[in-house]
């Protein structure tokens, strides 16, 4: 059986618009919403990221942490983000879901243990900020036995050699890392030149969906609809924290900026 | 898991920057692969280098301050009544403190991979305080990220590194501490490492960062064989090197050129702080037995809950306020080279009233750990044992801790 993810990109594809993909943190701003959050949202996103809340995020920029840092102090735990994906896949089984999040948390767990929860779950994929390529080989063949893609990150800074070989052993999906930044900085570089760079990832092998990531809005996700697929994360993590501190839904809120971004897409 | 003989413990890691096969390595996100990279190919070649050793020793002369006093405690040792109290008063240091040689040390990279900004974390605020320093001295523009918990209790070297043109930009989240200037300055070396070169303040990091760092503090126990054999005229047959431990640069250095001598000749015991009698939380996780865990890009035995989520610390020393430890300690305690204990922050108050009532030395409450230990054990050691401490702060930057606690007394006098 084809990955979900695949199938989403050929989905995306068959519409002649990118994928797009949505990121928000588990337990974000309690374990419900953000159940509620992504069940919402499904209808306009084609993969769902779901951020597994880390204290010390090296990469994350302050929209993401302030996401990540409420979950935690609700006192979300790995099995209640299980769950989550649990209770979201009853709701909608072909919808793909992708965990994020940082290594030690996978660590902790055993990864033998941590991939067979994220099989029975219906977890589809995995992106692990901090365990990069060849650090991460053993574990993207252990993802690969159990049909989970582990989605390598590609940035402006690897060079041509190493996207090589990057590539070479990657699974059908991989993540390029729009700019030099943290998650959620201003879009630093023009449009043009993450295409420029994108098109040179693509080349390597066309047949791998490579989808853009970082500092990706509402104003910018239509300049870069060329590639396979786009991801948004802190802006939607933004606009919770903004529901809340306005006291207004964040279910809602969220849904209609997934609804607004999929429009510019299409 | 083995030490090897005759190879620099910095060279001991494996390809991955692994010792012992599972402490260190490079946790790091995509985008500071090809900067970490670059600046192990630069470190690589010019560790090698004589030009660029000499320049180092040059600075560790002419400006750090080579070498710091290695002095007999004499008053302390009579009060002790059992092994000889010595000191290593790596508090001389141009800067009062040992951080020093890794700020010079990642400067001269810095200029020499054309970088024109350095950024650094810091807890105590002696990371900051020379990084500004060296910054200065080498026309580096300098950003310094600090908790807000630490630039509360440290303002003296606040102060100072305004003093020096940082910046010195306070962290928010989390503990507000140590952890979190750490976790902040990465992300910024994250969205700015092509312009910027980062210097991390301790023997922790990913893997480079370690080795550089402890290439750097090396230079106190140079010294100070060179200093036992002037004075003894060999390597004492007993002698035991008692330092604080906090990231663990100060005592990796301090233990370094020791490393292949038997450990019943020389013993290394590093000190982990405690934190306060009453509490739970410490900044020991060697001593504690945490579990090993990832921690700023390097695998270590860290202070963590069952998820993985890293745990608040508590310590009155804001240099030693650390959850995780070098990977260069976790492979030294696992190979049984050295062992570690903790004091609390009490113990650490008393050991200080104690120094400074019978000498003229004001160690900072990270040292004032070790010493705490070291006294208590010189107790019941022969006197032809040497005990040497590393004062390797100066009580300067505590004085508002100090004043608190012990009373104006104890401040007066510094």
């Amino acid at each position: 059986m084809l990955n979900p993810i695949s199938v989403a990109f050929k989905k995306a594809k068959a519409e002649n618009r990118p994928a797009l993909l949505t990121y928000t943190v588990a337990g974000d701003s309690s374990k419900k919403q953000s159940l509620n959050i992504l069940k919402s949202i499904s209808k306009n996103a084609d993969i769902l990221e779901v951020g597994v809340p880390h204290n010390t995020p090296v990469a994350d920029g302050s929209q993401i942490q302030t996401s990540a840092y409420r979950a935690i102090k609700k006192g979300i735990k790995l099995n209640d983000i299980f769950k989550i994906v649990r209770d979201f896949k009853k709701f909608d089984k072909s919808k793909p879901i992708i965990l994020m999040g940082y290594y030690n948390m996978i660590f902790q767990y055993g990864d033998n243990n941590f991939l067979n929860k994220c099989k029975t779950s219906g977890v589809n994929g995995l992106i692990v900020v901090d365990l990069p390529w060849p650090e991460n080989k053993d574990f993207a063949k252990k993802c690969k036995k159990k049909s989970i893609y582990f989605i390598q990150l590609l940035s402006p800074t690897t060079t041509s050699k190493r996207l090589k070989k990057i590539i070479k052993n990657s699974h059908p999906m991989n993540y390029f890392i729009s700019m030099l930044s943290t998650t959620g900085g201003k879009l630093k570089v023009s449009s043009k030149e993450i295409l420029k760079n994108y098109n040179m990832i693509k080349k390597i092998n066309p047949k791998k969906e490579i989808v853009i990531g970082f500092g990706i809005t509402d104003k910018t996700i239509g300049k870069l609809k060329s590639a396979d697929g786009l991801v948004v994360g802190s802006a939607i993590c933004k606009e919770i924290t903004r529901s809340l501190n306005s006291r207004q839904n964040p279910v809602t809120n969220v849904s209609r900026l997934v609804r607004k971004l999929k429009n510019k897409i299409k | 898991m083995k030490l090897k003989k005759r190879v620099p413990v910095i060279d001991q890691g494996n390809s991955l920057g692994f010792w012992g096969g599972k402490f260190g390595g490079n946790f790091v996100p995509e985008t500071l692969k090809k900067p970490i990279e670059d600046l192990e190919i630069l470190f690589n070649k010019l560790k090698k280098d004589r030009k660029f050793i000499n320049e180092r020793d040059k600075y560790f002369k002419d400006w750090v301050g080579s070498p710091t006093r290695f002095i007999k405690l004499e008053n302390l040792t009579n009060h002790i009544n059992g092994a000889q109290i010595w000191s290593k008063v790596v508090s001389d240091a141009n800067g009062g403190a040992h951080k020093i040689y890794n700020a010079t040390v990642h400067c001269l990279l810095a200029k020499r991979s054309g970088k024109k900004i350095i950024c650094g974390d810091t807890g105590a605020g002696y990371a900051g305080k020379m990084l500004s320093m060296a910054a200065k001295k080498f026309g580096l523009k300098c950003k310094i990220f600090m908790g807000a918990k630490d630039i509360a209790r440290q303002q003296p070297n606040v102060k100072a590194m305004k003093k020096n043109g940082a910046e010195v930009i306070p962290v928010y989240s989390g503990s507000q501490t140590l952890v979190d200037a750490v976790s902040e300055c990465m992300r910024f070396w994250v969205a700015n490492c092509d312009t910027t070169a980062m210097c991390v303040g301790s023997t922790v990091g990913p893997a480079v960062f370690v080795r550089i760092c402890g290439w750097s503090t090396s230079q106190i126990s140079r010294e100070l064989k060179a200093q036992l054999i002037d004075e003894f005229g060999s390597i004492p047959k007993k002698l035991k090197l008692y330092n604080c431990v906090g990231g663990g640069s100060s005592s990796f250095g301090f233990w370094n050129e020791f490393m292949d001598y038997d450990k019943r000749q020389v013993e290394f015991i590093g000190v982990e702080a405690g934190g306060p009698k009453k509490s739970k939380k410490h900044a020991a996780p060697l001593t504690y037995g945490s579990k090993i865990g990832i921690l700023h890009g390097a695998a270590q035995y860290v202070n963590q809950n069952s998820d993985g989520q890293i745990e608040e610390t508590e310590s009155i020393s804001a240099g030693l306020d650390y959850p995780g430890i070098s990977p260069l300690h976790c492979f030294l305690k696992d190979t049984k080279r050295a062992r570690y204990t903790a004091a609390s922050d009490e113990e650490a108050l008393s050991a200080y009233k104690l120094v400074t009532k019978f000498e003229k030395l004001r160690p900072s409450l990270e040292p004032s750990h070790a010493f705490f230990v070291a006294l208590k054990e010189a107790k019941k050691l022969s006197k032809d044992t040497v005990v040497v401490i590393n004062s390797c702060g100066d009580a300067y930057k505590d004085r508002g801790i100090l004043e608190k606690r012990l009373g104006k007394k104890y401040v007066k006098s510094n």
